[in-house]
């Protein structure tokens, strides 16, 4: 696959998609596990396939539209949560459906045949256009950027939101904030592993990283480097052998973390062993 | 005349249906070291949460040194209760107590200053845990947790601290130290602690409220029969632990038990 790289420039572009990808999972995929927030993010994630499905029923870009209804779920959500009080696992299931439900009813009411949906339920990084390079460039951008300018704040509210409330910090919008990068996490991953595959690429580096580090700039890092790696397998996976890209790298991640747990589990028993002894 | 540092009037608190407080009326003096006691469930934590502003009063009003919590809880030292903070969070010791030093402005890239740091080390070094600065926060035992995040209250500055049962999951040695440690601190701040451990009550507090969803009592640590009996509704046997005189007064038959 190595020549075809230089060669092929969709192998270019997929290849960058994936990097830009794993730049965000590495961020969000550690923060979501960290705060207990991966049905959220499921939810937020097949709520925006209802965009897709406006989009296509539109005639507008169906990205944009998985975009704007993963924003609006994920600001719902937010608020629900604020307002109600714990709990949001249930609306995000309840999101989660609905989101799907549409899609499938705004691509029925469609006139004409039915556009190919595979791209984005399961993802197809091969055929990544350069307006998507764009768009997916400037969303991990801003996710980069508004999570290193906040750091710190990040990091109290991670730990003890009610703590830094009481500190004086906004964490009400540290919350949305997060939930809108989550949309925008969602939206980068799309072209991706697509809508159905997400939650294993956003938890599968960040969930292996937590088993190589304890610190949490550390976990990112080290998750942005794995994400990176499993799609960069996944990719030549699928490149080699023929099959979907999404399905491949979803494999990948999902087998390497399996692994690395289960190694780190040999691991521990074996050094309790000589510990003890 | 001193100057009141909490002041609560006819404050209920709601949780949906379910009432959680109900025409709470309590004043704390600056400088006064309050121990509120009651059952599970009594509402001890919701009161503290009150001053704090982090729970809405469905009726009456929270005060605190004359402005509503929101606006001074900036001047609040919080200790959470233990249960509520994740302790499987990659974060070090050093790093928690630094957080207490966070500027609230959201100011982009913010940055501990060395001034931050060394009082970070500093408080750690009061608390006793200096040695145990760059240790990863799922290492430390239940009174080393306690210790930290007190030290992190600390890093506020406050001029009131609140304290949701900072001798749970603790040893004995570890709580001796707290309970040394707050009488120290008194000298410089009012404090408010929340115990459901009646032996927790030690012979520094110097008023004490019991809570049960209302106000059970409210004065000198000293409790009656009585008042056990409407806080815990039941009779408990009260005796102070390693305190010069008894939180109840003796009670007849077993006057001679002691720990």
């Amino acid at each position: 696959m190595i020549e075809a790289i230089f060669e092929y420039q969709f192998l270019q572009r997929a290849l960058l998609a994936c990097l830009l990808a794993s730049v965000t999972c590495g961020i969000i995929g550690v923060i979501i596990i960290e705060k207990k927030l991966v049905m959220m993010c499921g939810g937020i994630a097949h709520t925006s396939y209802g965009g897709v499905g406006l989009g296509f029923l539109l005639g507008f870009e169906p990205i944009l539209g998985a975009f704007a209804f993963a924003l609006l779920a994920a600001l719902g959500v937010g608020y629900i949560n604020r307002r109600g009080g714990g709990k949001s696992d249930v609306q995000s299931g309840l999101l989660w459906s609905l989101g799907m439900a549409l899609g499938i009813v705004f691509i029925s009411i469609m006139p004409g045949y039915p556009p190919n949906l595979g791209t984005y339920l399961f993802g197809n990084v091969l055929s990544v256009t350069g307006s998507e390079i764009v768009l997916t460039l400037s969303l991990t951008l801003v996710v980069l950027l508004v999570f290193i300018i906040f750091y710190n704040y990040w990091k109290a509210y991670l730990f003890d939101a009610e703590f830094a409330a009481v500190a004086g910090v906004k964490c009400a919008l540290l919350e949305y904030l997060l939930l809108v990068l989550v949309a925008m996490a969602v939206v980068v991953l799309i072209r991706v592993v697509g809508i159905i595959l997400i939650l294993a690429l956003l938890l599968a580096p960040a969930a292996t990283a937590g088993l190589l580090s304890a610190d949490l700039k550390k976990r990112m890092i080290i998750s942005v480097a794995l994400g990176w790696l499993y799609c960069f397998l996944g990719l030549w996976i699928s490149y080699e052998a023929d099959i979907a890209s999404g399905a491949a790298i979803v494999m990948v991640s999902v087998l390497l973390y399996f692994l690395s747990a289960a190694a780190f589990l040999v691991r521990n028993r074996i050094g309790r062993k000589n510990g003890g002894a | 005349m001193s100057k009141t540092a909490v002041h609560i009037e006819n404050l209920s608190v709601y949780y949906r249906h379910t009432k959680a407080l109900s025409d709470i009326c309590l004043d704390v003096v600056a400088g006064e070291y309050l121990g509120i006691i009651g059952p599970n469930g009594g509402g001890k934590t919701t009161l503290l949460k009150a001053m704090l502003g982090l729970v809405r009063p469905y009726s009456g009003r929270v005060e605190i040194f004359g402005g509503p919590p929101q606006k001074k809880r900036v001047q609040i030292g919080y200790v959470p209760q233990f249960s509520a903070v994740d302790r499987q969070f990659p974060i070090t010791v050093f790093e928690v107590v630094l957080s207490g030093r966070i500027d609230p402005g959201l100011r982009p890239f913010h940055r501990y200053s060395q001034r931050d740091k060394k009082q970070a080390e500093e408080l750690l070094g009061r608390v006793g845990l200096a040695d145990i600065a760059g240790y990863q926060i799922s290492e430390l035992s239940g009174g080393q947790f306690q210790k930290m995040l007190i030290a992190r209250a600390l890093a506020r500055e406050p001029r009131l601290l609140l304290l949701d049962e900072p001798t749970a999951s603790v040893d004995a040695v570890s709580r001796q130290q707290i309970f040394d440690l707050l009488a120290e601190l008194n000298r410089d701040m009012t404090i408010i602690l929340v115990t459901h451990d009646l032996f927790a009550i030690s012979s520094q507090i110097r008023r004490l409220a019991c809570l049960s969803g209302r106000l059970v009592y409210h004065g000198e640590p000293e409790l009656t029969d009585s008042v056990v009996q409407n806080l815990y509704g039941c009779p408990v046997d009260l005796i102070a632990h390693g305190v010069p005189h008894r939180v109840l007064r003796e009670h007849g038959e077993d006057s001679d038990k002691d720990d």
